[in-house]
């Protein structure tokens, strides 16, 4: 859906950004899997899609849950109705969300668990990629283990990543110290291991590696599920009128061969 | 066989194939039109724009089709068929070892038709191996721990029936366990992220070999950290490979930790036909890289020696297949396909 940008569906559309896919760490509203918005007075609607009848019903739970709690945060909300769509478990994920039951109660049967366990490992991997990203960028810039190593939240407070890749993720990586690791003394140290250990110069690059393998993991599921959601959310009558024709999607994916060679190939 | 630009010639094992039949007269139910469109989704947003199929196509394909997509127009010079039944999605199977076995009759030698079991099925799955071994010979197994059946929404390899199962395996010289870990369908809390069942099985049965489909994926590290320790697991590429053509960076990434970790001798390449073909994936492979900043990083890089490895050598020894021999035997015997 077109993003809205004016006005109270804006308002929700801020408060939807805050929800995550767990598995990617990334929007849902960046994701493309809000579908739909209806605002009348103080009740939301929200729909959502995920990229296969198949994903996970504990990361839909998770998602499904997470817009109807920041939607309802906003002050002039009174009633939120989630509505996860074209999926196996849609109703039961659904019939949950809005009634305020409890994930293992519905997939008891699936025996679909806890939902904590899911999101403690899910909140160490965000902060691991999150965590990546900065010191990548980090050392772009100049940056040695040392220095990495002493960095103080204060002094992470004070750094400048200007036009780097990594700098979107600078106040993403802050936000997770602070409301999970609960680090908000200016004199913590900036860069510590999940369970709280101080990094140095000898450990940093291990450290780094262990990194890179989450980050790796993150990417396969998010260049797949994009891929995965294009794929099956280009309509498909019109994919199938005009197979040849280059759409949005194809431009993104890189797959539109340059003019000239499409031209030779005729 | 794959003809390098300086005149190699390179003797190509396709360790993933499946003769599948998703087409909507063999579906159950959604669920199994879900199913083929899911894979239909893979194909289509991984695939180069050039070989990309129509989706009738994809759903049902003729025994010529991938005779050619392999061995004609395609480099393989073997391939191995992994049976995924889904007994609860389709009417006779997606995949169907009677059905594979026909078609693989045509050319003898080219074809390596794996079977499947579900422990769960209890005494009945030690006499599906009995018969897969008698009537078949099957000399390997892809086991799909994910598959539903009845209530059960999947089924671990450290299961007691399945190592019942194993056991007999073993006992029938059914050596190569091709264990699906990677995307799965409907992955609930309890198997999200686990590939530790595949160690224990790795652990307590020596003589088989592991074959992890997918490297594990999204779960590399975990994987790695257990290839590593067992000699007797290995990688298989399918799923990861398609992603040299969208996003080559990141491939080289995979297979730089793969190379790190597991060495040159225990990964295997498979195109997952006919999600992909192995013409484009392997020529591209061929013709791949890994970037010098990600080479120096992990200290590897893909010669034409391991890319041979990779490409059939390893999958060769594990099936016991003499490459010699079957090179002479190929050149004597072209593939047959009918007359266009």
């Amino acid at each position: 859906m077109e993003v809205p940008t004016t006005g109270k569906a804006a308002a929700v559309w801020a408060r939807l950004a805050r929800v995550a896919d767990p598995e990617l760490d990334e929007p849902v509203t960046e994701l493309g899997f809000i579908e739909r918005l209806c605002l009348q007075k103080g009740a939301v609607e929200v729909d959502f899609r995920l990229p296969t009848y198949w994903c996970s019903p504990n990361f839909a739970f998770l998602m499904a849950e997470g817009i109807r709690r920041e939607v309802a945060a906003l002050p002039w909300v009174g009633q939120v109705r989630v509505r996860l769509l074209d999926h196996l478990f849609a109703d039961k994920v659904n019939r949950g969300v809005n009634e305020g039951l409890a994930f293992g109660t519905i997939f008891a049967e699936e025996e679909g668990g806890d939902l904590e366990e899911l999101r403690a490992i899910f909140a160490e991997k965000a902060f691991q990629r999150r965590q990546e990203a900065v010191i990548l960028a980090l050392r772009r810039a100049g940056m040695g283990a040392d220095e990495i190593c002493r960095m103080t939240l204060g002094g992470l407070g004070r750094v400048r990543l200007g036009e780097d890749p990594g700098a979107a993720e600078l106040p993403r990586y802050r936000a997770i110290l602070r409301e999970t690791l609960r680090a908000v003394d200016p004199g913590d140290p900036a860069f510590v291991t999940w369970g709280g250990e101080a990094l140095t110069p000898e450990t940093l690059p291990d450290h780094m590696a262990r990194l890179r393998a989450v980050r790796i993991n993150m990417e396969f599921n998010g260049a797949l599920c994009r891929g995965l959601q294009a794929a099956r959310y280009r309509t498909q009558p019109e994919a199938e009128a005009a197979p040849d024709q280059p759409e949005l999607i194809d431009f993104i994916l890189n797959r539109v061969p340059p003019r000239e060679a499409a031209a030779s190939r005729l | 066989m794959y003809k390098t630009a300086d005149g190699r010639e390179i003797f190509v094992v396709d360790a993933h194939t499946h003769f599948w039949d998703g087409s909507p007269e063999n579906q159950r139910n959604i669920h199994g039109k879900q199913f083929i469109d899911c894979f239909y989704a893979y194909h289509s947003a991984l695939s180069p724009p050039e070989e990309k199929w129509e989706k009738s196509r994809f759903e049902k394909y003729s025994e010529d089709d991938i005779y050619r997509d392999l061995f004609v127009d395609g480099p393989d010079d073997m391939a191995i068929i992994q049976t995924t039944v889904l007994g609860d999605f389709y009417k006779t199977g997606f995949g169907c070892i009677e059905r594979s076995s026909r078609m693989a009759a045509r050319n003898p030698g080219r074809f390596i038709v794996n079977g499947a079991f579900d422990p769960r099925d209890g005494e009945k799955a030690l006499e599906y191996i009995h018969y897969m071994k008698e009537t078949h010979d099957i000399t390997g197994v892809k086991l799909y721990t994910a598959e539903w059946h009845g209530d059960s929404r999947g089924w671990k390899l450290t299961d007691p029936a399945a190592y019942r199962c194993f056991e007999l395996c073993e006992k029938l010289g059914i050596r190569n366990m091709h264990v699906h870990k990677g995307p799965t369908i409907i992955p609930l809390s309890k198997d999200s992220f686990s590939v530790g069942d595949v160690d224990d099985a790795a652990t307590d049965f020596q003589g088989l070999n592991w074959i992890v489909e997918h490297c594990g994926l999204p779960r590399l590290d975990d994987f790695c950290w257990i290839a590593v320790q067992e000699t007797n697991v290995f990688g298989g590429l399918a799923v990861a490979l398609p992603f040299i053509h969208t996003r080559p960076r990141y491939f080289a990434e995979v297979i730089a930790e793969l190379l790190f970790w597991l060495g040159p001798d225990k990964i295997l390449f498979g195109s997952d036909y006919a999600i992909w073909t192995p013409k484009w994936l392997v020529e591209r492979f061929w013709n791949f890289q890994i970037p010098e900043d990600i080479a120096a990083e992990r200290g590897v890089q893909l010669t034409d020696e391991i890319k041979e490895k990779i490409l059939g050598l390893n999958a060769a020894r594990l099936y016991g297949i003499d490459v010699d021999a079957k090179r002479r035997d190929f050149a004597d015997h072209p593939v047959l396909i009918a007359a266009e």
